[in-house]
């Protein structure tokens, strides 16, 4: 029995997450500098996010806006009132010394997200509780330099970057999850999905994992079976893919188990997740409980937002993420499994773009799922980071469906453009990746082909049609894959009288 | 009141990175003491009729728009700082973190 089925049999996980969302708003939360992505290091600060003495924040509308309607989304109640608190610590990641952020008074508390997961008897849903959901700032970015593996042991300084200290951070806590057994890795890694779908559906983030706009913390302890008091848990940070939430899980299941069993206690600690081993790592112990000293930041006027505000963001939420798909899935005539294989990839929205632009559902989602994925995960992106859109897929799809292209040079158009080859269009001029379609150009082949199988060729003559196949399995081979295999087929037919 | 012990006062300098030494303890505690003792005062006013305030503006949702504006120049905000290195503000090492 595998290290896991052992803990499992043992012991019951409760899980825990914490998912921090940076908001794609134009400026930072509280003042206008810029948030692009990937800008020269210290070119948007200013004297408030840098917290210069005199210079005062005011809070960015759509942050607010922003954090209402995904509580919303999340089934939230929302705040009458709400405050943002100071969190002091010292730490040079934020220049303030302490970061805006809330404290006991969250805009949004007690909601519920469903997941779906596929179980031994089939596929069940399980709710994830919502404890809250509230706004604050992020941090800036340091990097350690000297020493040798840019770790911060061994370092001899730290460089900051404060472009990205200030950017809206909404953070969305669960309550502990009980009762998932085995499967809490697999709800753990449905949950973050299905958030970042929602997320991505409010169009309130990026949410990149690998840019860092979606970071996922895992909280986990063990409870003996038979058990009411749950154990120690251990909190695990840089969790940062699908993947790694359920291998990050399993793994501290795992870890967690063998202590346990040896008869060790669990320390209540930050462990890391590392990404090359699957495996968590030590890391700060929590044996002296923090002391934010919090208080209400008395820079920034409460929240009280208007009820009918709220009802009109509620009533213009967009259909949620599980709703739609199953919309989607009668739709497009997909199975309930091809869809959830889809929502995994991150491909809802890129397969309903490319079908916007007349391709058939069935073809979107072969692109996609079947061609586009294998792409993704060998590059470790996901599907949404390829540098190819909608567009060009339904542009690659149209000559595909014109006999402009075989599927093998579609392959080759797929990648070339991929590698930033340019457009659909420029490649295939660029790399002379035509069909030939044309009747003299096709002959030659075929005439070969036929005279290379005249088994074959005599039962075509005979009438048993069904043979062609391998006829035009040899012209395409001669033809290194740029015939239209329908119009060999045709030509084959035509020339052995059929 | 409860007097505020040395222990108390080590952690709170703890907190405040502030590195007192064993003799200081005692004399900061009286300190904070008599602190304590002056701000305890305003809790002899009755507040039964008075909700808790963060705010003695009493305003509430004052928003900006989600608008830019022009950041500082880079070269202006790092010559303010203690030191720098390679378009960033250059720190001491820190050692019990990560
Ligand atoms: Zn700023």
């Amino acid at each position: 029995m595998s290290t896991y089925d052992e803990a499992i049999k043992k012991y019951d996980p409760v899980l825990g997450l914490e998912t921090h969302v940076e908001l794609s708003t134009n400026s930072k939360m509280f003042c206008g500098c810029s948030t692009e992505f990937g800008a020269e290091p210290n070119t948007q600060t200013c004297p408030t996010c840098l917290g210069l003495p005199g210079s005062l924040p005011v809070a960015n509308a759509i942050g607010i806006e922003s954090t209402i309607r995904i509580g919303l989304a999340l089934n939230c109640s929302i705040a009458a009132y709400s405050r943002f608190a100071r969190k002091n610590y010292f730490y040079p990641d934020m220049p303030k010394d302490f970061q805006t952020s809330q404290y006991d008074e969250p805009l949004c508390s007690n909601g519920y997200l469903d997941v779906l997961v596929d179980t031994e008897d089939g596929t069940k849903p399980f709710r994830v509780e919502i404890e809250r959901v509230h706004l604050e700032e992020d941090t800036g970015k340091l990097t350690h330099a000297g020493g040798t593996t840019g770790r911060i042991h061994g370092a001899d300084y730290s460089l900051v970057d404060y472009n990205r200290a200030g950017i809206p951070l909404v953070e969305i806590v669960t309550k502990p999850v009980p009762d998932t057994g085995e499967y809490a890795p697999l709800v753990a890694k449905a949950y973050v999905t299905e958030l970042r779908d929602l997320l991505r559906g409010l169009n309130v983030s990026d949410v990149r994992m690998e840019e860092g706009s979606l970071r996922c913390d895992v909280n986990l302890s063990l409870t003996p079976k038979g058990s009411k008091t749950w154990g120690t848990r251990t909190e695990t940070k840089n969790v940062n893919s699908l993947r790694s939430v359920e291998r990050a899980i399993k793994s501290e299941i795992e870890r967690q188990s063998l202590e346990l069993d040896k008869g060790n206690i669990i320390k209540q600690e930050t462990r890391h997740f590392q990404e090359d081993t699957g495996t968590t790592r030590s890391g700060r112990s929590k044996e002296v409980a923090e002391e934010y000293r919090y208080f209400p930041e008395p820079d920034l006027v409460p929240i009280a937002p208007d009820k009918a505000w709220i009802e009109k963001l509620k009533k213009d939420l967009p259909e949620q993420p599980s709703i739609r798909r199953t919309r989607l899935a009668k739709e497009w005539n997909f199975t309930d499994l091809e869809m959830r294989d889809v929502a995994t990839l991150g491909g809802v929205d890129l397969i309903a773009d490319t079908i916007a632009q007349g391709t058939s559902p069935a073809s979107a989602r072969k692109w996609w799922a079947g061609e586009l994925s294998g792409h993704a995960s060998k590059a470790g992106v996901e599907l949404i980071d390829l540098k190819i859109t909608p567009t060009d897929i339904a542009r690659i799809d149209a000559l595909v469906n014109d006999g402009k292209l075989t599927d093998k040079l579609a392959r080759q158009v797929i990648e070339a453009v991929l590698n930033s080859e340019g457009n659909p269009d420029e490649v295939i001029k660029k790399r002379n990746l035509s069909v030939v379609s044309d009747d003299s150009a096709l002959i030659p082949a075929i005439e070969e082909a036929i005279a290379a199988n005249p088994d074959a060729a005599a039962k075509i003559r005979e009438g048993k049609v069904q043979v062609v196949g391998v006829i035009v399995g040899a012209v395409m081979k001669t033809t290194g894959g740029s015939a239209d295999a329908a119009k060999v087929r045709e030509l084959v037919l035509k020339t052995l009288g059929q | 009141m409860s007097r505020i012990t040395r222990e108390e006062v080590a952690n709170l300098a703890r907190l405040a990175r502030l590195d007192l030494a064993e003799s200081e303890l005692d004399e900061y505690a009286q300190q904070l003491e008599i602190i304590l003792e002056s701000v305890a005062k305003v809790g002899e006013v009755s507040t039964k009729d008075v909700k808790p305030m963060s705010h003695a503006t009493g305003l509430v949702n004052i928003f900006r728009e989600d608008i830019t504006k022009e950041s500082l120049k880079r070269e202006e905000i790092l010559r303010s700082a203690p030191a720098s290195e390679d378009d960033r503000f250059r720190v001491p090492r820190i050692l019990d973190e990560e």
